[in-house]
């Protein structure tokens, strides 16, 4: 009975420790197959150039520019949103309220609606409804705002991200000690001076964070921005929110199913790939760490 | 005899369905320590918030009866909280600085009231420090995190901080309950120092220290006030039995 134990606990030992192994496997190979594809492609001028050929050769500068420029945008909208709303929920909603419960609700069930489903709102809202009101309002029905462009795209994903911020805001101000907005208010401190002063600078990690998670979050989408922005291919760069935009992701899946050759824009694919892992490690292991900081003075 | 600075009539508190409070009537009087005692729960805490309004922050909290300071009921309409805690100061059990420098620290208060002038912020920070008996430590780091202070030093900073908004009243908390003997001396010398010119009323959990601090002094079991009157009365010949009890060591 003792040996039976011991030969089903080393073979249970045995089974989780190869499913651990077996992840650690997938992204050293899905590292290696990226890295020995683009290293050849990668290069500055592959980083600073545009698209030649057909997108068979050159460089993505458009690319990461549009991604930039998007996830800036959609910062400017989600972060200020995302953290007057986690404000609100944690400052001012009593918890139990059916107005707190429906917002948290509504925030849970926005962290999972499929990327696509935003996509086709922003089509629907924002292109469609608002910047097609808006030209028949103001440019007499002329198209300018009713159609695909970066403003529209960058909105659409900031309402996929914004549940990363409201969430990450929260968190931050409960670690914001319940003595400390006492000793405020003990001071004759009201309310608002309070946020004002202690918790908002308390949070500035956590509102710092939430703004990493969601920009790495929305520079590697694609469903969002597909019908609402992003452009197959762009001669020069976007100058005005109503100019449509190139994108990594975009790109990527643009050369990998429409291109003329896809065999032979697979470098070129390898090393786009390459960009966009590295920006999105990169954005996620900063937010880990101011992260693990917070947490670390919480305690 | 002079008009007392608190007044509390038949004041009662409820949190949800439980009575923490049972019609406690008590005359503070002005410029001298009371001390209130008893055992955990016993509702001290509890009453000592309600005496600048901070039980407002806890939801379903329901208080009845009334806290007049300077004749004022508090819990009136017209009553601005703010102004009431600027006149009701307070010093909590936990040391709870502001993860700011020491100067910002003590200038909050007078900065959220609007005092912009540096030379004048200056001159208040200094003074309260000062008063706090802690000038002399911390000097030459003003501008250093208050969070590299000492437990004791903390707390007096706090204290310091409490007095820069100029109050008239300061609530103590069990101000010493989480400091070693030597800060605990300190912070009593300060209370003893700070009642010249403030009404004190303390919270403690040590007899002893009750005794040494306080002028008068209230006995509270399980929400009741059970016996007030001055110190060496309560503390020598009690009138009440469970009073006795509790100071003799017998429960509690």
């Amino acid at each position: 009975m003792n040996r039976k134990n011991r030969i089903t606990g080393a073979l249970f030992v045995g089974t989780t420790a190869f499913s651990a192994f077996l992840i650690i496997a997938v992204i050293i190979i899905l590292l290696v197959v990226i890295i020995i594809g683009g290293k050849d492609t990668f290069s500055w001028k592959f980083l600073t150039s545009f698209p030649e050929d057909g997108m068979m050769k050159g460089g993505i500068f458009p690319a990461i520019y549009g991604t930039v420029l998007l996830v800036l945008i959609m910062s400017v909208a989600a972060v200020p949103f995302g953290t007057i709303t986690a404000i609100y929920l944690t400052e001012y909603a009593k918890e139990t309220s059916i107005l707190a419960k429906t917002i948290r609700f509504a925030v849970r069930t926005l962290a999972t609606v499929p990327s696509i489903i935003f996509g086709l709102f922003g089509l629907g809202f924002f292109i469609k409804f608002v910047g097609g009101g808006m030209d028949n309002m103001f440019l007499g029905g002329q198209l300018k705002w009713g159609q695909p462009n970066i403003l529209w795209a960058s909105l659409t994903m900031s309402l996929l991200t914004l549940p990363v911020v409201i969430v990450s805001v929260e968190e931050a101000i409960r670690t914001v000690p319940r003595e400390m907005r006492e000793a405020s208010l003990a001071l004759g401190a009201t309310k608002w001076e309070t946020i004002k002063r202690i918790v908002i600078p308390g949070s500035r990690s956590g509102i710092m964070t939430g703004t990493i998670l969601a920009v790495s979050r929305g520079a590697g989408e694609v469903a969002p921005i597909l019908f609402t922005g992003a452009a197959y291919y762009l001669a020069t760069l976007p100058t005005s929110l109503s100019d449509q935009f190139m994108n990594l992701g975009y790109h990527i899946y643009i050369m990998a199913t429409q291109s003329a050759n896809v065999d032979q824009t697979l470098p070129i694919q390898f090393a786009t790939t390459l960009v966009l892992l590295m920006l999105t490690f990169m954005l996620n292991l900063t937010a880990v760490i101011i992260r693990s900081r917070l947490r670390r003075k919480a305690k | 005899m002079k008009e007392p600075k608190i007044k509390t009539r038949d004041l009662t508190l409820f949190y949800g369905e439980k009575m923490a409070l049972n019609a406690i009537s008590m005359d503070i009087p002005e410029k001298e320590v009371t001390a209130f005692i008893g055992p955990s729960g016993c509702g001290k805490s509890t009453f000592l918030r309600t005496l600048n309004r901070m039980n407002d922050l806890i939801p379903n909290v329901k208080i009845t009866g009334e806290v007049l300071v300077d004749s004022l009921n508090i819990y009136d309409k017209q009553i601005d909280v703010v102004n009431l805690r600027k006149k009701v100061g307070m010093v909590f059990q936990k040391s709870n600085p502001f993860t700011k420098s020491i100067f910002e620290n003590v200038a909050y208060g007078p900065k959220i009231n609007g005092m912009n002038n540096k030379a004048k912020l200056e001159e208040i920070v200094e003074s309260s420090l000062k008063k706090a008996f802690i000038w002399e430590e911390v000097k030459d780091r003003l501008h250093d995190s208050a969070m590299g202070l000492s437990g004791g030093q903390q707390q007096r900073m706090c204290i310091a901080r409490a007095l820069a908004v100029e109050p008239e009243i300061i609530l103590m908390d069990e101000p010493a309950s989480a400091l070693d003997p030597i800060s605990t001396a300190k912070i009593e010398e300060l209370i003893f120092e700070l009642k010249k010119s403030y009404t004190i009323v303390i919270v403690t959990h040590n007899m002893q220290q009750a005794a040494r601090v306080s002028d008068v002094t209230a006995f509270f079991y399980l929400g009741e006030l059970i016996e007030f009157g001055k110190t060496k009365k309560i503390f020598t010949t009690p009138d009440k039995k469970q009073t006795e009890e509790y100071i003799t060591g017998r429960f509690g």
